[in-house]
């Protein structure tokens, strides 16, 4: 088992161009069912490359081919669009690679996909699941890859990954394979200042998955997200064993380390540094390296342990 | 993108925000002079960089006649402003203030929209004020689905303590403000101090925006405004060729894909003994070019001694890297320092074998990340012993 996406995933990828061909046709030979492609002008048509149909819109590839997931690979500027676009037509996953999308986009995108409640949360219950923009995608290995981490690095496996940054991901995936040790799914969550998805929308899928054993997070410098994910963790599942890793501990302050939140603000109230993070994490019980292969040398520990 | 404050209030202007009298830019004190002279009436001289704190670096002044509007733009012009060097003054007439608020607009990632800040103690650091008296602090977050309305303006601003005769311009500027903010595409517009003038008028005295980067190909016009300040020469460039550069102050340079695995590599090169001379991030879909002007931008910094090229294939494919390498190496002519290249993921066993075929002298092809992060450290060491890059 694994968390949003499993054999049953069918595959619509929005934006057929040349990197969009070039990873759907990576995605299908990993064995996912890619079911269908979108095109503004080409629907109608089949896409040679892969095989499929392509539809105008993504109701289309909902309606003929049974789509549930979608792949978004359309330039920054009909990115907001096409995400939209999948959701109104009951894609339930919803992937973004897509980078540069212009941030009141996403704001908007956000604020339609989740409704603001009275109270000040989003409603996420019912809505579809986005991921990214300006991910990697989603693997559950054995079963689908969506997006571009390169499948052949990694194996089906009882361990749940989930990461801003995509290489750096690959990186501690490729670690943990050396020693034997698989995946259940790979979620690479984007380093966009509004994202779909953050850490506290994934990690309580693994808590909540059978298949997923154990957790590994990788967050970065920069606001204090790590620490309410520590939290989450201590409270809702501190029997799992859960290991990060937080890069920048060489980060200068005040300088933005390419995404947008990587940032150690000068005179912020603290726990923005790596250092910070550690040990705010370690307080909750949860193992931190200080590279990714020591990251991943904890995580066999724990679980050799 | 972060715009000058005369930029910003042209801006403004563009979306109906009062703020000052239309100034004129002057890059020297002759010019000031002059322009004070032609606006006949008291003027502000003001060192337009990209930083705050300018009026207590003295790059603030007011001036009652020209010959004082000179005397200031000398003062100013030269000036350097936590490392930001002053090229240019902006000259406009000056606003006689009797109260001053504080208003911004700025993009929360952590409530997924926009949120304004509001305050009746203005002309001070935002932090300060959160800091000492929250309670004069109004913070609101704002639904960017749901359009800024009058009423909706008015009750934050009366949340933040506003009252009496200053009400009704302030509601307007906010709800033009607000509609400026989401057209323009901004991150931030920040007025601090919002004014009411002595004859009973609410306008923006500074402007401070910055546009979404992202969002530029809809602004043409923003995109063409020169905002270079005294940046790093390096930054500026790497800017240019849509890299993410940023200068330190090591002995290896770096080169990644992906924020994080540049991040980690830092890490890695510090916790083998060395130093990074830089952080950049080549990006997504980075082809032989991109790979190449990353390259010819690190080993421009004389500082470096070694470089370590970090690619974990997704977008970025081993084969286009290692092309990229070699075209970048064959570009620059005869290269001292030498390259670690390390390649793993997508048609990396292509790209390693490239690089093995080519048996280039200045590149050392590597497999794992820790290993190589070690090798460019010594031949960083190496090379600043033996003095051979000098």
């Amino acid at each position: 088992m694994s968390i949003l996406l499993d054999a049953d995933t069918r595959l619509v990828v929005q934006g057929i161009g040349s990197q969009g061909t070039f990873h759907a046709k990576r995605n299908q030979a990993y064995g996912t069912q890619v079911v269908a492609g979108t095109h503004p002008k080409r629907g109608g048509t089949t896409w040679e490359e892969l095989g499929v149909p392509v539809f105008t819109t993504a109701a289309e590839a909902v309606a003929e081919q049974g789509a549930n997931t979608s792949m978004i690979m359309v330039p920054a500027p009909f990115a907001a669009d096409a995400i939209l676009e999948a959701a109104d037509a009951g894609i339930a996953t919803i992937v973004c690679i897509t980078e540069g999308i212009p941030v009141h986009d996403m704001a908007r995108v956000y604020n339609t996909l989740y409704p603001r409640q009275a109270d000040g949360t989003f409603l996420k219950e019912g809505r579809p699941v986005l991921v990214g923009p300006n991910c990697p995608g989603i693997i559950s290995p054995g079963a689908a890859n969506v997006g571009i981490i390169p499948g052949e690095i990694t194996s089906p496996g009882n361990v749940g990954l989930v990461s801003r940054s995509g290489t750096l991901t690959y990186q501690i995936m490729y670690e943990l394979a050396q020693a034997g040790i698989g995946i259940s799914t790979c979620v690479g969550i984007g380093g966009d200042p509004i994202i779909g998805s953050d850490f506290l929308d994934i990690i309580p899928r693994f808590a909540a998955d059978p298949a997923t054993e154990a957790i590994v997070f990788v967050g970065e410098i920069g606001g204090t997200e790590e620490q309410r994910v520590g939290r989450w963790i201590a409270d809702n599942a501190a029997d799992t064993p859960v290991v990060a890793y937080v890069a920048g501990f060489t980060a200068p302050p005040g300088r933005q380390m390419g995404h947008a939140g990587a940032i150690v603000r000068e005179g912020s109230e603290g726990g923005e540094t790596a250092a910070d993070k550690k040990t705010a994490l370690e307080a909750m019980g949860i193992a931190v390296g200080t590279n990714p292969t020591e990251t991943a040398e904890l995580m066999i520990a724990r679980l050799r342990g | 993108m972060d715009l000058l404050e005369h930029q910003g209030k042209d801006l403004f202007r563009r979306y109906g925000v009062p703020t000052t009298p239309q100034g004129k830019v002057a890059t020297a004190p002759a010019e000031a002079e002059a322009q004070a002279a032609e606006f006949g009436v008291p003027v502000m001289v003001k060192a337009q960089v990209l930083t705050g704190g300018r009026g207590k670096a003295g790059g603030v002044r007011y001036c009652a006649d020209p010959a004082a509007a000179r005397a200031a733009a000398e003062a100013i012009l030269g000036l350097d402003i936590k490392g930001h060097v002053v090229r240019q003054v902006l000259v406009e007439p000056a606003s006689d203030i009797a109260v001053e608020y504080y208003l911004s607009l700025l993009h929360d990632r952590v409530s997924k929209g926009y949120k304004v800040i509001f305050s009746t103690e203005g002309g001070i650091e935002i932090e300060t004020v959160n800091r000492e008296t929250p309670e004069k602090v109004a913070k609101v977050d704002l639904d960017p689905t749901v359009p800024l309305d009058a009423d909706r303006a008015r009750s934050i601003l009366e949340q933040g303590g506003l009252a009496g005769e200053d009400l009704d311009g302030a509601t307007d500027l906010l709800v033009k403000l607000y509609a400026g903010f989401v057209d323009a595409d901004a991150t931030l517009f920040e007025v601090n101090p919002l004014i009411r003038t002595t004859d009973g008028r609410v306008i923006a005295l500074d402007a401070k925006v910055s546009i979404d980067g992202n969002a530029l190909f809809r602004h043409p016009d923003i995109a063409a405004l020169d905002d270079t300040d005294a940046d790093d020469g390096l930054e500026a460039r790497a800017q240019e060729a849509g890299l993410q550069y940023v200068k330190l102050d090591g002995e290896v340079g770096v080169i990644g894909n992906g924020a994080g695995l540049v991040m980690a590599t830092l890490d890695v090169v510090s916790q083998a003994g060395g130093r990074a001379a830089n952080f950049l991030d080549v990006g997504g879909g980075a082809d032989a070019d991109r790979m190449a002007e990353a390259l010819s931008l690190v080993l421009s910094d004389p500082q470096v001694r070694s470089v370590l090229v970090n690619i974990f294939g997704g977008i970025t494919r081993g084969d286009e890297v290692a092309r990229g390498v070699l075209g970048a190496l064959d570009r620059l002519g005869s290269v001292s320092q030498r390259l670690v290249v390390r390649l793993d993921g997508t048609n990396a066993e292509e790209g390693r074998a490239i690089l093995t075929e080519a048996a280039h002298p200045s590149v050392v092809p590597a497999a794992q990340m820790l290993a190589a992060a070690q090798q460019a450290v010594e031949l960083a060491r190496a090379s600043t012993t033996s003095g051979s890059t000098s």
